[in-house]
């Protein structure tokens, strides 16, 4: 939870644009969030929503066409969008890292666990191979896989322990920062589980924090403390996981919310949200949710409503702005 | 539970993307493709009517003072043997070109039927037709070609193009098999499949539409072996000497010593327009690749703006 | 209910790890499954459980290694001419899973519905196909139908896509569709859209429904009854309601703790599971499931359980539940 110290990584206002043939698509408009010491927050959303490409965003791994076009990452107080290349080095792996989605894509299919640890600690310092050695052997027992498994080559791990492993990679430095996409997907029910709770223990245990992207809401529920919903390429809500959870307010979580059939309870018929969202190359006038909104008021076709404080979170809605005062991000 | 059918309410299209005409305009959008486009124009004009560029009418005639150079009535010279040099290239372009888009598409053709069959049927029927294929592709094209020219009598131009086919599909057929390997576990064919199609339809009807650019780039390519390889062959005298060719003019250029003689354009010439003719292939297959596969397309390094202040 | 269709016995087996080796991975083994007329059946299980190949041997796309399917009381066996398994085609389609490769992206929607036509439905002309392809387009909410048949692929969204795979199924007036885990690639709020339509199916058509999905969830809002696979194997049957009210096999349960439910509270007390794969290339006889269960005892290795009815129509392959 929020505490007095500066956050750890505060996003302002991040805005992210592709250069088309044509006008550029902003893919992801005037994002912002903070994330303290320890923190684990989650950002959820559908595809096309932008939340893979703000996370790349954020750790500065995005590539032409895409490009950062305005906004700031703050990381330890210090903006990485206007670093070089030598100045984010230095911070790459040591003070925050990446696990990225697929494991079978992300690992090196020819090389063994013990070599690419050992080039992802060659990139960022100067090491003996003694040293190399025993932090492998020391990040695989936080994870809880046998060292023996050094010698392996990813095919011959099991899909659970491959994103396993690519976590205790990222963990080789001990960053303050983990950022994670969608890292559960090619899992199963069982092995999802078992790897949310394996995180949180070694949150508890090192003390970094979380940024985790994924499409699937209901994962993150139990495990992070606070939830971003976007849409469209924007935060569309945003506040503490319980509050969003228990009492959503923009129309889009609480559609996505009912989406969810449950196991427990009665069984009742849903509706999911009809429609699909808009193309970001021509986004719509005013909200850009109101297409598929079944509650929208008239003005909300031509008003782009702002984020409002509703209690501890905040809603994109034009519903929520006659209670709340407008509060800029 | 009762039934609740939400309408998913209709999406209006993106700006349409016409399939025909979005060809033509992508081929005029990219240079290289511009380029060998203009090429192959030019050389279908110059064989579709020779008339309107020389008035000789018998190229391979000796109606003129032998080894001249070039002027105003004999733009390249001529040949030591009284012909006209210019002349005979326009003419010759027909032949090149009849080459090219003939042995080419026969080629072709024999490519994506052993190949993508061989993908498709898998098993048994594959490992026999990749030890065809693999067989064929082995054959030297030079003793087989004088095997057959010697049975023929002499190197006609069907000899050449059978020769040509022979050995020209084996390449592609390999080529198509990979590619049509990569699409054979796609959905859309085992729909088909289970909606009881038969194998050959599938073929024919579900997967050779996808692979339409595939097989173009095929064809370029055979048109390119087929153009390079006739050239190769008749300089070696393996042609018809009495044809009207380049491959032809390149051989009796160099029976003639041509080069050492002072009458160098006589090899030159030729040798430069198959060169562009492969060289017009050559580009067309690039752009066709790009066209087909977006991934290939140069990265226009249009850097949308690095914002510098902080907020 | 009149049974539609069953399976007894049924297995595929595949040869593994090149061409003279003996090993064979025993994708499903022994697999007993009755669907019967007008009603949703759901097969959950995790990837490489088996559900898949259960599909393809049903929609014949492989021949069983052992065992046999009977569908209207005849055994598929018996179908040899074209003809016979035309019709079966036409009376058991499937839908796939991957919105952005199960159509042609080469023609338009349409297509695949008037091929499925002409095949399936030799009764028709060209008008009569072109009439019966708008509603089919309309029975699964797609509007405007006549329009939409007229777009490519590339024009609709996934969502649009995964309904008409179901229109193509539609087409064949079958009795019942084979559903290939149509949901699992599409977002979270176009899936329950999807799944109203396949219950809208079943009761204005009367098609069944063989739902197979990892998402227990799903199978729980749409199915009337539920089969749960792991390893190759069925382990547990019921109304689905009796099998997620009171789970009678050790994997239903331990897939039960793991599902995420944001409207419960965390159960602390979940399963702790070490999660190793089952066994599936020359098994051997023995529960698949006894190195991860808790209830295990040496008879678990020796002999592989056979289903035993715990409460009525409710049945577990497990010696130890009760």
């Amino acid at each position: 939870m929020p505490d007095v110290q500066p956050p750890l990584l505060s996003v302002r206002d991040l805005r992210v644009e592709y250069a088309t043939a044509e006008d550029p698509v902003v893919a992801v408009d005037g994002v912002g969030f903070s994330v303290g010491k320890g923190e684990f927050v989650g950002v959820v959303g559908e595809s096309g929503c932008g939340k893979s490409t703000m996370l790349f965003a954020v750790a500065q791994l995005l590539s032409p066409p895409a490009a950062i076009t305005g906004g700031s990452v703050e990381f330890h107080g210090r903006n990485l969008v206007t670093m070089t290349e030598k100045q984010l080095n230095v911070l790459r792996w040591r003070d925050f890292s990446v696990v990225m989605q697929s494991a079978m894509n992300a690992l090196n299919p020819v090389a063994s666990i013990a070599t690419q640890f050992a080039d992802a600690m060659a990139a960022h310092g100067a090491f003996t191979k003694a040293q190399i050695a025993e932090r492998s052997v020391e990040v695989l027992r936080l994870v809880g896989i046998d060292p023996i498994h050094l010698k392996s080559y990813p095919h011959q791990l099991s899909g659970g322990m491959r994103q396993r492993a690519m976590i205790a990679m990222a963990l080789l430095f001990t960053p303050d920062l983990v950022i994670m996409d969608e890292p559960t997907s090619a899992l199963d029910v069982v092995a999802q589980r078992a790897l949310m709770i394996q995180i949180r223990q070694l949150q508890a245990r090192l003390g970094f924090a979380v940024v985790f992207v994924t499409h699937d809401m209901s994962l993150v529920s139990h495990f992070s403390d606070q939830l971003l919903v976007m849409y469209a390429g924007q935060v569309v809500e945003s506040g503490p996981t319980r509050t969003v959870f228990d009492d959503p307010h923009h129309p889009y979580s609480r559609g996505l919310l009912d989406a969810f059939p449950s196991i427990r309870g009665p069984r009742v018929p849903l509706t999911g949200i009809p429609g699909s969202p808009p193309d970001l190359a021509r986004p719509p006038a005013g909200c850009r949710f109101q297409p598929r909104c079944p509650v929208a008021l008239p003005e909300c076709g031509s008003t782009r409503p702002a984020l409002y404080r509703v209690g501890p979170a905040r809603s994109r809605c034009l519903l929520d702005a006659v209670q709340a005062e407008e509060n800029s991000p | 539970m009762s039934a609740l059918l939400t309408t998913a309410p209709a999406v209006a299209p993106p700006s349409p993307r016409r399939r025909g005409g979005g060809v033509l305009r992508a081929v005029l959008r990219n240079r290289k493709a511009l380029v060998g486009l203009i090429l192959f124009l030019i050389f279908m004009v110059l064989a579709a009517v020779p008339r309107l560029f020389t008035s000789v009418t018998e190229p391979n005639k000796l109606a003129y003072p032998p080894a001249l150079p070039p002027s105003g009535e004999h733009l390249l010279g001529t040949t030591a043997l009284g012909q006209d040099i210019w002349a005979q290239l326009v003419y010759g372009t027909r032949q090149s070109l009849v080459i090219a888009l003939v042995a080419g598409f026969f080629a072709t053709v024999l490519s994506v039927l052993v190949g993508v069959s061989a993908a498709y049927l898998g098993g048994l029927a594959d490992e026999v037709l990749s030890m065809i294929t693999n067989i064929f592709l082995i054959i030297p094209t030079f003793p087989l070609i004088i095997i057959l020219a010697t049975y023929a009598g002499k190197g006609t131009l069907s000899v050449l193009l059978i020769v040509l086919v022979v050995t020209g599909w084996s390449y592609g057929a390999n080529q198509l098999r990979a590619q049509a390997l990569s699409l054979r576990n796609r959905d859309f064919l085992e729909s088909a499949r289970v909606r009881g199609e038969r194998s050959s339809y599938i073929i024919l009807a579900e997967m050779l539409p996808t692979m339409t650019s595939l097989i173009v780039a095929n064809f370029l390519g055979a048109a390119l072996y087929s153009v390079l390889t006739a050239a190769g062959l008749q300089f070696l005298g393996l042609g018809d000497p009495n044809s009207i060719s380049w491959g032809t003019m390149l051989y009796w250029s160099q029976n003639q010593q041509a080069l050492q003689s002072g009458m160098p354009l006589w090899s030159i010439a030729p040798g430069l327009c198959v060169a562009l003719l492969g060289i017009s292939f050559a580009l067309l297959n690039y752009a066709f690749d790009e066209i087909g596969n977006p991934a290939l397309r140069p990265v226009r390094r249009r850097r949308a703006r690095r914002a510098t202040a902080a907020a | 209910m009149t049974e539609l269709l069953r399976t007894r016995g049924l297995s595929r087996h595949f040869k593994v790890g090149g061409t003279f080796s003996g090993k064979r991975l025993h994708a499903v083994d022994d697999v007993d499954l009755t669907i019967d007329a007008r009603e949703i059946v759901a097969l959950v299980g995790e990837s490489g459980s088996g559900k898949s190949t259960i599909a393809r041997l049903l929609a014949r796309v492989y021949k069983p290694t052992t065992g046999e399917i009977i569908y209207q009381g005849r055994s598929l066996e018996t179908l040899r001419h074209r003809k016979d398994l035309l019709a079966y085609r036409g009376d058991v389609p499937m839908v796939f899973q991957d919105p952005f490769s199960s159509l042609n992206p080469a023609y338009r929607v349409k297509h695949g519905i008037l091929r499925g036509l002409i095949l399936h439905r030799p009764d028709l002309d060209a008008a009569g196909r072109q009439a019966e392809a708008v509603r089919v387009v309309e029975a699964v909410g797609l509007h405007p139908a006549q329009e939409i048949l007229e777009r490519y692929p590339y024009q609709l969204s996934g969502g649009q896509r995964q309904r008409i795979g179901f229109a193509q199924a539609l087409a064949y007036r079958p009795k019942l569709i084979i559903a290939d885990e149509p949901v699992s690639m599409l977002d979270v709020s176009i899936r329950i859209g999807l799944l109203n339509v396949m219950a809208a199916l079943r009761e204005q058509e009367g098609v069944s429904i063989l739902y197979i999905t990892h998402d227990i969830a799903s199978a729980r809002y749409l199915s009337d009854r539920i089969a749960v696979m792991y390893g190759g194997h069925i382990v547990e049957t019921g109304p689905t309601e009796a099998v997620l009210g009171d789970p009678k096999h050790p994997y239903t349960r331990l897939l039960l703790s793991a599902v995420p439910d944001p409207r419960a509270p965390l159960d602390q007390e979940a399963i702790v599971d070490r999660g190793d794969p089952p066994r599936v290339v020359d098994p051997g006889p023995g529960c698949r499931f006894r190195g991860r269960c808790p209830l295990a005892i040496e008879r678990c290795g020796i002999e592989t359980p056979a289903p035993r009815e715990l409460a009525p129509a409710h049945a577990a392959a497990c010696d130890v539940a009760e």
